[in-house]
């Protein structure tokens, strides 16, 4: 075969792979969109979910997505930048600066469902909770923290060296140079960083299976007293999430009206991760443009 | 920017205590670096004694564990742990889907760097974070509601198969596989293709016999991290294999997974009983596997170095 023939055969192969690649994206996100949003409506999401009946709502699960993933992000953010400015500035090269990029190595590649039993293990058994928020915001902030770490020393590094410098030749001690100078300068990154993380938060479910359980108690949303078992706000409660819901119905649901309710929760649920993207990007280039002054 | 307070200002501002400060935020940080390294350390311990438990204190055979096909721990005369398919259905849905998403994934990055560099990156690469975007229930809930359906009609079997697990895995580990390689491709040094331009070569001889070998090394990276992805994808792999205890002959039977097993299981078995903790040790296979596979990426980019 000519050279040029078989020039032009790859180019087509290779164009046909990224047709390929679009169409599969372009079909799901219409699948999900056309299907999903006929059952969005108020409705929808402002009725509880019933396990027999049909005509559940998803209030409940939406809900305790939101504040499971506020939660999660409570603990894991500090937890996280810490992280990452020891790695950035602290940590000298050696054993221990290895071990610990090994860690948090581990910590990313462990399977959800790895992190779900260990969740089950330590913050159900062992500390005698059982199914809670705060058992599944923490399985959901070791799944979380190295991509945290990683953002944020990326962003700290990133920081031109010369800012950095600049503060210490007028004196000014290391600590106070992160928190006056790295870290304002390297918070764009990091937000954006977070906010992509919360997407992956928001739709993970091998890890809530079973640290938040599968249920969620009949809550009354005029209770704001965080003790109190009917209380949304407390966190020692089981919470269904919204990706759960979408697994536990289409696995083990009673209800006739299956496809309606996980098409709909699907959309919702997509559709949030896009605005968490979008939401990233914007306040990205926002920020970006207010620190540089660039217009 | 006239909002800000002069930088003179605002460095100078928290004047008392600097001392404190310091000591206080190297601990704050070393604290931070300390858990991390103590959650991983305790997920390994606490699943390592657990999963073992199975084998020590219950008397499951280690061998007939992994070699033995037979699982029917509810059989109250003679219960059997083998947990061969579960690991085989594994192993089987994660060299499939990687079979199929490699070369779509390695393809896709070459169409980014090489192909078409300006437009076709800013169409495929939204593209692909978009993809990654999409939560693993919902690949789940769209494989068991259109993709189980098709094969069932148009290819034959029940529809719950090994395929459809493979395909669904394929799409979810495709991001993966295209962003590691996209990057691999595009950090390779420009002299390499246009030397290789210069002595006339086309484009796609440039690319197989010059390109491909140079980013060989994080290619396979690429690959192998999509696989670990696959290896531990629990639920949207569980909603469309099946489930079903026996080896699978062919592509359009039914089988399942450790991880399925795993999430099928759990919830409705005594902790603490045998079967219970037979699950931990499959939870504890994970695990190992997770670890291997950083191994292995390890000697990948220990000879991307070199």
């Amino acid at each position: 075969m000519n050279s040029k023939t078989a020039d032009r055969i790859a180019t087509g192969v290779f164009i046909t792979i990224a047709i390929i690649i679009i169409s599969i994206l372009v079909g799901l996100f219409s699948y999900i969109l056309v299907n999903g949003l006929k059952h969005v409506s108020l409705d929808f999401l402002t009725t509880p979910s019933s396990n027999v009946r049909a005509g559940g709502g998803i209030r409940d699960q939406l809900f305790n997505s939101f504040y499971i993933l506020f939660i999660t992000m409570l603990i894991a953010l500090p937890l996280g930048i810490g992280g990452g400015i020891y790695m950035a500035e602290y940590a000298k090269p050696g054993k221990i600066t290895d071990i610990i990029r090994s860690c948090i190595e581990v910590l990313a590649s462990l399977p959800s469902i790895v992190i779900g039993m260990f969740g089950l293990l330590m913050f159900v058994n062992l500390t005698g909770w059982g199914y809670t928020i705060l058992g599944g915001a923490l399985a959901l902030t070791v799944f979380n923290l190295p991509v945290i770490v990683r953002v944020s020393e990326d962003a700290i590094r990133a920081v031109p060296r010369d800012l950095k410098e600049a503060s210490l030749a007028l004196g000014i001690t290391k600590w106070h140079t992160i928190k006056t100078v790295l870290l304002p300068s390297a918070f764009p990154s990091i937000l954006t960083g977070a906010i992509l993380a919360a997407g992956r938060v928001f739709g993970e479910a091998a890890a809530l299976l079973f640290t938040a359980g599968l249920s969620t108690p009949r809550l009354d949303y005029a209770n704001w007293n965080p003790f109190s078992p009917q209380s949304p706000l407390n966190i020692f409660r089981p919470a269904e999430t919204l990706a759960v819901h979408i697994w536990s119905v289409n696995t083990q649901g009673l209800i006739p009206d299956v496809e309606e309710v996980s098409n709909g929760s699907a959309a919702v649920l997509v559709l949030s991760v896009l605005v968490f993207n979008l939401l990233a990007r914007w306040i990205g280039s926002m920020i970006h443009k207010k620190v540089t002054a660039s217009k | 920017m006239e909002k800000l307070e002069p930088a003179k200002d605002r460095l100078l501002k928290s004047k008392k205590n600097w001392l404190d400060g310091e000591i206080r935020g190297n601990i704050l940080v070393i604290m931070c670096a300390v858990i991390m390294i103590s959650a991983t350390i305790s997920i390994t311990i606490f699943l390592g004694t657990k999963g073992l438990q199975s084998f020590i204190k219950n008397g499951v055979s280690l061998i007939e564990f992994i070699t033995s096909t037979h699982w029917n721990p509810t059989n109250q005369a003679k219960p059997e742990y083998g947990a061969l398919p579960f690991i085989f259905g594994s192993f089987a849905v994660t060299f499939l889907s990687a079979i199929v998403a490699a070369p779509l994934g390695i393809g896709g990055a070459i169409f980014m760097t090489e192909i078409a560099p300006s437009w076709g990156r800013k169409i495929l690469q939204p593209v692909i974070e978009l993809l990654v975007g999409i939560p693993s229930v919902v690949y789940g809930f769209i494989g068991l509601t259109v993709l189980v359906p098709f094969i069932r009609e148009h290819v034959g079997g029940l529809g719950f198969s090994l395929l459809s697990g493979t395909i669904v895995l394929s799409i979810m580990i495709l991001p993966t596989v295209t962003t590691i390689a996209t990057d691999a491709m595009s950090s390779l040094p420009k002299n390499l293709r246009e030397g290789s331009y210069a002595l006339g070569a086309t484009r796609w001889q440039t690319i197989r016999k010059v390109l491909i070998p140079a980013a060989l090394p994080t290619l396979l990276t690429a690959i192998v991290l999509g696989m670990a992805r696959a290896f531990g994808e629990a639920l949207a792999v569980q909603m469309v294999i099946g489930n079903v205890r026996d080896l699978p002959t062919s592509l359009l039977d039914a089988s399942a997974t450790l991880t399925t097993i795993i999430t099928l299981n759990m919830g409705h078995t005594t902790y603490g009983s045998i079967e219970n903790n037979t699950l931990w040790s499959m939870g504890l296979i994970l695990l190992i596997m997770s670890f291997a596979f950083i191994l292995l990426i390890r000697y990948l980019s220990s000879r991307r170095k070199m």
